[in-house]
């Protein structure tokens, strides 16, 4: 009984403390998630005036509602996705509610394909990343299929589709053996992104030189400079002859024009003349007076 | 009192004493800085005297003064004699200021004599010299210099075609999304690189290749680490590399670290970097004639021959060296005083260290050229 007697009390103090509290403390309720940009409501208990306060990436905002009546938030009203708090304030009492605004519907795809100029016949040489967003840019991070396409005139399409991850998809593909522009082109449902990408000749296979009397010259002249898959190795690039006789040695920087590079040395008998682009050596000449 | 009007006295009587001594005897070495190692002579009472004064005017700019005292002015005129000294078509020597000069008798008589003066001349790329063996004439009761001219030639007037080829860049605009596809660096290679100790410092020699299909602005960046990978200290390749590299162009590069032994360092951590640049595949320059001069004076000599119609105002000549196993010892440059004109040689020489020059088996000589006529 004793026992009993000194319960009873504190018991009957903590359940009238509770029920001041819940006759004070402001009620609403709100959805855990919401579509950005979608309308929602929140329906709160109660009388009398109240204010809410709404705290989120996009900002924060303060509206006077009535408890007792709905709380309703018009489409396009909160677009940032993210993580909201809701805070009903009465008096000095408050009440908070967390709730997650997420992305809408796919809208637009970020599409990043790098790089820009690729030498031809490179596995995973070119990477296309894909960033899906909604109308309002923000990320969509639940899981979409996003199918990369690189197509080229001289190569048959390759395509693949990939999931995204956190909003993310991306994949490596090959270049083609011919050098052309590719189209790169990155879809989820009808969005649609594209890059081009400029497949370029590789290395030179060969330099072959030719030599010819020219007055007191000698007229040099390449051959159409190739890579080892038949690409004509573009304009502008550097061919370095190079023309030896004796102690003595005499270099000209020539740029291919219209596939060839040409140019006009002394002509001396016993030169040894060479062509070079880059690394790669072409073949040499033993100038014997046109002979 | 008394001591007071003697001290008075004592300074008025200095200061006369010295005006009259400014006056008949005036301080010469502060005329100008640029001859105070000259000797100077007022009158040309010596061939040496003649010689000081009209390196002196050239000093001055008073080239009418320098081209009054010559010998044989029939020969040319005052403003070819003015263009012999300051050069044409905006060459180095152009925006060039004699910072000073040496002069040696080689021979004399009573009548004659024979004097090489070297002329020191400072530009915006440093100091340049300039060797000219000067004949003096005695005429009379002076001596008169025969100033050897030497005249640009001129180029015929013609029409040299050209393919014309160059690349204009497109960059990303403001408005693009970030996701939109911007026009990529060129790719670059380190295709060489060996440190050096020289002199008591280091210096990072190396090979850049440019593996892109478009033009690149390279530059190359060096830090050096101790053996606990401290950095010791960073540097960049400055002038001593060609900057615009077209596709498949190679060009030397030197990153001197002064005050820093090579047995500091641990490693060398090299940064490329390359822009994406308009360029111009021309004008093409022929490098003919190189061959390597031995001690005393040793050096890459050679000409530079302009192939295409378009006036090079200033080129640069870099020199990469290698030794009989075919590393690379030794990167220098120079840059010709003179303009190159179309089809017209011109010399250059680069000066190679003594102990570098008796290690050398070959070499590679590359040039780069400013255009004012370009960016017009």
């Amino acid at each position: 009984m004793k026992r009993g007697i000194t319960f009873w009390p504190g018991l009957l103090a903590w359940l009238a403390i509770t029920q001041f509290a819940l006759a004070q403390s402001p009620e609403f309720r709100l959805p855990e998630r919401v579509k950005a940009g979608s309308s929602f409501s929140a329906p709160t208990a109660g009388s009398g005036p109240a204010i809410l306060y709404i705290a989120g990436p996009g900002g924060a905002f303060r509206r006077h509602v009535r408890l007792g009546e709905t709380i309703s938030f018009a489409a396009g009203e909160i677009t940032r996705a993210g993580h909201y708090l809701a805070v009903l304030v009465v008096g000095s009492f408050a009440e908070t509610k967390p709730f997650d605004v997420v992305a809408a519907q796919p809208a637009a795809l970020s599409f990043l394909a790098k790089p820009s100029r690729v030498p031809v016949n490179q596995n995973d040489g070119i990477s296309g990343v894909a960033y899906v967003f909604d109308v309002f840019h923000n990320i969509v991070l639940e899981p979409q299929q996003v199918s990369f396409v690189l197509s080229a005139t001289s190569a048959s399409p390759q395509s693949r589709t990939v999931s995204t991850g956190n909003g993310v998809a991306w994949i490596r593909m090959n270049s083609a053996a011919k050098a052309g522009p590719a189209q790169f082109e990155a879809s989820l449902g009808n969005i649609r992104e594209r890059r081009v990408v400029q497949q370029v000749a590789g290395e030179p296979c060969t330099v072959r030189l030719s030599a010819h009397e020219s007055g007191p010259k000698i007229r040099l002249e390449t051959e159409p400079v190739h890579d080892c898959s038949g690409n004509a190795v573009p304009d502008g690039t550097i061919v370095t002859f190079t023309e030896t006789y004796g102690d003595n040695q005499a270099t000209v920087d020539v740029p291919l024009k219209r596939g060839i590079a040409q140019t006009e040395m002394p002509a001396r008998r016993g030169a040894l003349i060479s062509a070079a682009i880059g690394v790669v050596m072409g073949n040499e000449i033993r100038w014997n007076g046109g002979q | 009192m008394k001591s007071g009007r003697g001290l008075a006295l004592l300074v008025a009587t200095a200061t006369i004493a010295l005006v009259v001594a400014g006056t008949l005897w005036p301080n010469l070495a502060a005329t100008s800085a640029w001859d105070a190692r000259a000797r100077i002579a007022g009158f040309s009472s010596s061939s040496q005297s003649a010689v000081n004064n009209v390196l002196q005017a050239i000093g001055r700019h008073d080239w009418q003064g320098a081209y009054a005292s010559l010998a044989n002015k029939e020969e040319f005129s005052e403003p070819e004699f003015e263009r012999d000294l300051t050069g044409s078509y905006g060459s180095l020597r152009s925006y060039a200021n004699l910072d000073g000069f040496d002069i040696k008798p080689l021979r004399a008589s009573a009548d004659d004599a024979q004097i090489r003066a070297r002329l020191r001349w400072s530009s915006v790329v440093g100091t340049f010299q300039d060797s000219r063996d000067l004949r003096v004439i005695r005429s009379g009761d002076r001596w008169k210099v025969v100033w050897p001219i030497v005249k640009e030639p001129r180029v015929p007037p013609q029409v040299i075609p050209v393919n014309y080829l160059r690349w204009d860049v497109i960059y990303r605009g403001p408005q693009d999304d970030w996701g939109a596809q911007d026009v990529e660096s060129p790719h670059v290679r380190i295709v060489a690189m060996h440190p050096v100790d020289h002199g008591g410092e280091v210096a990072v020699l190396g090979e850049l290749l440019n593996e892109d299909i478009v033009p690149a602005f390279v530059t190359v960046k060096a830090t050096l680490l101790a053996s606990n990978g401290a950095a010791i200290g960073d540097e960049d390749s400055f002038d001593k590399i060609c900057h615009v590299l077209l596709p498949k162009q190679v060009t030397p590069f030197r990153i001197d670290f002064p005050k820093v032994r090579l047995a500091q360092v641990g490693s060398v951590r090299i940064q490329p970097s390359s822009a994406l640049v308009p360029a111009s595949a021309d004008p093409v320059i022929e490098i003919q004639s190189q061959r390597l001069s031995p001690l005393p004076d040793p050096s890459l000599r050679g000409e530079l021959v302009n192939q295409s119609g378009q006036v090079v105002n200033v080129a640069h000549v870099i020199g990469t060296f290698y030794d009989h196993r075919g590393q690379i010892i030794w990167v220098a440059d120079q840059y010709p005083d003179r303009a190159l004109l179309p089809q017209t040689p011109v010399p250059f020489s680069i000066p190679l260290p003594a102990d570098v020059s008796t290690k050398v088996g070959t070499f590679r000589a590359v040039v780069s050229t400013y255009s004012a006529s370009r960016f017009q």
